[in-house]
């Protein structure tokens, strides 16, 4: 009897998760898209310009897209290869001992919270590439890769060495057996039959990275224009909605265009994972 | 007088301190058959891949003794495995095709031993395959994934990669377990036809099919080596009261 009653409210909690995220769906679509009744959507896309307490104001969120764009690649351009080197490294070549030391660290840098990667980013890294570069402010885009690259790191090492290390043993042998050394079997034959969890995990990188904001408010500069210079500072999406949302009036045109952003970047992860879940499945 | 291709002195194998081959004697003659039988956890499959050196992958194994191939000692007198292994092909238990390409698959073998000339490449493949009576079931859809062939297809697959980089000696480690019986018999074919090129041995706990395929064969008993002799010979007149024993279906 008492089984039965947990039996039957095992699948609503289940079910919860949808009920959660089509509300979040919901919320977003009702809240986001009453701005595109006075700025059309390719206008509240592709508009160069974002003034939102301007008056009039303009609602063009193309700068903070390619804020995200750029931290995003800048993360991904230090999280792939350090993460896939980690992955390889520890599941191939490590030894047991070594492997049990540095698997649980890595797991650990998962779990720092991100205001406290922002702090040493602002504090520590900042400063640092303000005197190296002689810039006149160290907040930039560059800045805001490595954070968020360091971030990412985890999420694809750990993902990306589930996927080595699952590949059959029988695999490695066959190749040893054929005089190739463990260079060979690793780049030839381990990493090809391993790719499709490779690629799951550099897109759930990518997802990370993305949809970051406490690091990115703290240390991208927060600055909305587009630029292709990595030295000067950028204002993410998710930047933007965390450090407006409460300066702006509930019901306004601002507070509709910053549901609207979320809008945008909830499809961008979600598109992601998805993608994800299909190599995963591979 | 029989050739011996593989000859094993004294020897000896410890997984950390469990000692798994123990004094281990042996002659493996060339161009033929050789089967080595026994229970479970006796120790074939290890005294197998001494020969190729594959128990190097595993920490903690330590070897005593000797063991030649051609009179050149492969633990000592070669500097590394990729030689012996050049030498020395092996077919496995697990039917382990790379998930590439038929076509890859065979290739792979020459690629890490060096071969550049396409045309050569593509003759040695085709030749591989031919030799595993492969070709006619493949020849349409080289280029085509190796998991879309059928178990027994794989397994002779593999057995193309083993001899593409024409190996002296190929060991077989229970190359037939995870196999139907009708593929199994072309395997066992197969063997026949290969042992006029190579040096064939093969671990089984399948005594049927040690009797069938054979021409000498060893019996291993928790790691020693109890009984070797001429395959009839052992089958009908075995020397050791334990072979005789194992035979009957007293145990294993």
């Amino acid at each position: 009897m008492k089984k039965n009653f947990i039996e039957r409210l095992l699948p609503i909690f289940a079910l919860l998760t949808w009920v959660f995220l089509f509300g979040i769906m919901l919320i977003l679509f009702i809240e986001g898209t009453p701005i595109f009744k006075s700025v059309p959507i390719f206008r509240f896309i592709f508009g160069r310009h974002w003034y939102p307490v301007h008056e009039p104001p303009e609602f063009g969120i193309l700068p903070l897209i390619c804020g995200s764009l750029m931290v995003t690649v800048g993360a991904l351009i230090i999280a792939i290869p350090f993460g896939l080197g980690c992955a390889i490294y520890l599941s191939e070549i490590a030894n047991r001992a070594v492997r049990e030391v540095v698997k649980p660290f890595i797991e650990m840098l998962a779990g720092v919270p991100s205001v406290v990667y922002g702090f040493f980013g602002m504090v520590l890294l900042a400063p640092m590439i303000q005197k190296i570069f002689h810039l006149s402010i160290g907040l930039t885009a560059f800045t805001a890769s490595v954070i968020l690259g360091v971030m990412a790191l985890p999420t694809v090492a750990s993902i990306a060495e589930d996927a080595i290390s699952s590949v059959p043993k029988a695999l490695r042998e066959a190749s040893f057996a054929l005089g190739a050394n463990q260079w060979e079997t690793i780049t030839r034959v381990v990493v090809p039959a391993a790719k499709s969890g490779i690629f799951a995990a550099i897109i759930l990188g990518i997802g990370r990275a993305i949809g970051e904001t406490m690091t990115v408010l703290m240390i991208a500069g927060c600055c909305a224009v587009i630029t292709p210079n990595f030295f000067k500072p950028v204002r993410p999406m998710t930047a933007t909605i965390a450090a407006e949302m409460g300066e702006a009036p509930m019901g306004s045109m601002h507070y509709h265009a910053l549901f609207a952003i979320g809008l945008v970047l909830f499809l961008i992860t979600i598109g992601l994972s998805l993608i994800a879940e299909r190599f995963k499945e591979r | 007088m029989v050739n011996h291709k593989i000859i094993a002195k004294n020897l000896n194998l410890w997984y950390g301190n469990s000692p798994c081959l123990k004094n281990i004697n042996i002659s493996i003659p060339e161009n033929a058959v050789t089967a080595i039988m026994g229970p479970s956890g006796c120790g074939k499959s290890t005294l197998l891949r001494v020969f190729n050196r594959l128990n190097d992958l595993i920490d903690g194994t330590r070897i005593t003794g000797e063991v030649l191939l051609d009179e050149q000692d492969i633990y000592k007198d070669m500097k590394d495995v990729f030689s012996l292994r050049k030498k020395v092909g092996m077919v496995f238990q697990k039917v382990n095709p790379f998930p590439k390409t038929i076509f890859e698959n065979v290739v792979y073998g020459l690629k890490i031993h060096g071969w550049k000339d396409k045309a050569k490449i593509e003759k040695q493949v085709q030749k591989s395959i031919i030799d595993v009576g492969l070709w006619d079931e493949v020849k349409d859809c080289l280029h085509k994934n190796a998991f879309s062939l059928s178990g027994g297809q794989q397994q002779r697959l593999c057995i193309a990669r083993a001899i593409a980089i024409e190996p002296e000696v190929v060991l077989f480690d229970e190359p037939c377990s995870s196999l139907d019986p009708i593929s199994t018999a072309k395997i066992e074919q197969l063997m026949e036809e290969l042992k006029e090129k190579y040096t064939i041995i093969i671990v089984t706990h399948n005594l049927q099919q040690a009797a069938r395929v054979s021409d000498y064969t060893a019996f291993m008993l928790l790691g020693e080596l109890i009984e070797f002799s001429e395959t009839n010979q052992m089958f009908t007149t075995p020397k050791d009261k334990r072979t005789e024993n194992y035979l009957t279906g007293k145990f294993g």
